[in-house]
């Protein structure tokens, strides 16, 4: 592969976004929620199970259609909210899931990268009422009760 | 397109050196900048213009009764003039500045819209439209009850015109509005025959020339249209300036868009009356360099002849297609090259346009990658996204190479 393609395209986010892990549906699932990326059209499902104790995350799936920096990061972050608390994700740096995808991303793309987590952390607050991430752009359709 | 006995033909290459932004490496690379649909670039002619008229000439325009204002008057109201000659109005004072061709639809969307339509009333759209053609025409309907309807699609990304019966029986048609040319597509519309068919339900017709005016000769008076909108920055001029072409019957009739300072003829503590046209539809100070710069580009382009500009297109456009259709697993929209205006929509099967966005900007080559602000067509096309690549005067054969050679290097990152 041409080196200068490596630093945005490396190994690690080719592999989330051919094999993305948790990519599906969760049917009756605990809190859920759809995103758009109101620039390009993209869009994300997200779906959260709660365990016993209603409060941690036991998984987090997704389905949508989008870029493969959207959907790697989202791959990713459904391996790193497991197990967390509903609080935890809901309050959860950007800085955090920016370190594991681990490339220079353009404001553009910082948002394709940030879908699927607004996405997540809505869902959670319609679910548990936890607080919504700033800057709700796309997620025009959100019915905040 | 059949290009007229005698046109001479454009030097593309020549043409380049005009640009400045063509004087830079982007990536180290050479700068293949496809994507003058969005916008174009500029020449020096048309920035020195601008520079020019900010160094010697500026002044609030109107009423100042000195020098600079008196320069600065001229030079806006010769900016006017230029732009009704572009379209072959038949009357400058039906040239109203505005920021850009999405203002100047919603100008006769909020301005007509409001005190026309309701409840029965048909508005026709078509599902080729940019969001700048749709959006305001979706929710003026909204806001007054009336109806909006679509002209479909056939397979080639061209007008179904069979379906205009069917949008008849829907109700009272009162305005049908259709691009020249799409933005996305390149399709180019069967304009007079929708103003025809437009006028003999007795609705207006509105174009939005914002996709033709840069790249064919255009004719209000030859097209029938009742409003025409476009804007500077996809022609060579500035962002930030636009025109609205009525007819001064429909413009008269109309209540003020945006009021406040100039556009008045007296203001008293009970009653404002609007001044004459095109000042009522003026509010606030004119954006005088930027009309001054929008001048200076139709200068531009009228010095090379819109013919050439538009035969230069057509020749990219096919050999575009031509290229793209070598490789394995491009899917090309749109109509054929003869039928099309200097766009090329595609995609890259299994590889979402971002990624292929970004991989080409790395080889120096800048594409648009997204639903071009036509989501509505992408619905149709059952995409979220297609990657555009669009042409324009100073386009030369070798940037569409450098695409397809970029292309080469997507699919093997994606390998």
């Amino acid at each position: 592969m041409t080196g200068e393609f490596d630093q945005m395209y490396r190994e690690v986010i080719l592999d989330h976004y051919k094999n993305p892990r948790g990519h599906g549906v969760i049917e009756g699932a605990d809190a859920e929620a759809e995103g758009q990326n109101p620039l390009c059209g993209d869009e994300v499902s997200i779906y959260v199970a709660f365990g016993d104790d209603g409060e941690t995350i036991d998984e987090v799936k997704f389905s949508g259609r989008g870029c493969a920096i959207s959907q790697a990061a989202t791959s990713m972050l459904t391996e790193m909210v497991a197990g967390r608390t509903a609080t935890e994700v809901a309050t959860l740096d950007k800085d955090e899931l920016l370190e594991e995808i681990g490339i220079p991303l353009t404001p553009v793309r910082l948002k394709c990268a940030m879908l699927g987590l607004t996405t997540l952390k809505v869902a959670l607050h319609k679910a548990k009422g936890t607080p919504l991430p700033q800057g709700l752009a796309g997620f025009d359709e959100l019915e905040l009760t | 397109m059949a290009v007229p006995a005698g046109t001479k033909a454009l030097d593309a290459r020549a043409l380049r050196a005009d640009f400045p932004i063509f004087e830079q490496l982007i990536h180290d690379k050479p700068l293949a900048f496809l994507d003058s649909a969005a916008s174009s670039q500029k020449p020096r002619q048309m920035l020195e213009a601008m520079t020019d008229f900010y160094s010697t000439s500026y002044a609030n325009v109107h009423r100042g009764v000195y020098v600079l204002a008196e320069r600065a008057t001229a030079a806006l109201e010769g900016a006017r003039e230029k732009v009704r000659a572009l379209v072959n109005a038949p009357d400058v004072r039906e040239i109203i500045f505005v920021r850009n061709a999405t203002e100047a639809i919603n100008l006769v969307a909020y301005s007509w819209g409001l005190t026309n339509l309701g409840p029965g009333d048909v508005v026709v759209v078509s599902e080729l439209e940019h969001h700048s053609n749709f959006v305001p025409w979706q929710y003026i309907a909204g806001r007054t009850g009336a109806r909006l309807a679509m002209i479909p699609l056939t397979e080639e990304g061209e007008l179904d015109l069979s379906s205009l019966d069917e949008i008849a029986a829907l109700g009272n048609v009162k305005v049908v509005a259709t691009n020249h040319v799409s933005n996305s597509l390149g399709t180019i519309n069967p304009v007079e025959k929708l103003v025809a068919w437009a006028h003999d339900h007795g609705a207006i017709f509105v174009c939005d020339a914002a996709q033709s005016a840069p790249h064919v000769p255009l004719d209000v008076q030859a097209l029938g249209v009742d409003f025409l909108a476009i804007s500077a920055h996809k022609m060579c001029g500035p962002s930030g300036v636009g025109a609205l072409w009525g007819r001064s019957e429909l413009l008269l009739a109309m209540e003020p868009f945006l009021t406040g300072g100039h556009m008045i003829n007296s203001v008293r503590l009970d009653k404002t009356t609007w001044g004459e046209l095109p000042h009522k539809f003026e509010a606030g100070t004119a954006p005088m360099a930027e009309a001054v710069g929008f001048g200076a580009a139709i200068d531009y382009l009228n010095a090379i002849g819109f013919d050439a500009i538009e035969a230069h297109e057509h020749e990219l456009a096919a050999y575009a297609l031509g290229r793209l259709g070598e490789l394995d697993g491009i899917t090309l929209y749109g109509p054929p090259a003869d039928r099309r205006a200097g766009i090329v929509s595609f995609n890259v099967d299994g590889i979402h346009p971002h990624d292929v966005a970004q991989i080409l900007d790395m080889q120096g080559v800048a594409i648009r990658a997204g639903h071009h602000c036509c989501q509505p067509l992408m619905q149709k096309l059952g995409v979220a996204a297609t990657n555009r690549a669009s042409f324009y005067l100073y386009t030369v054969q070798e940037e569409i190479d450098q695409l397809v050679d970029g292309l080469h290097a997507v699919k093997k990152v994606f390998a």
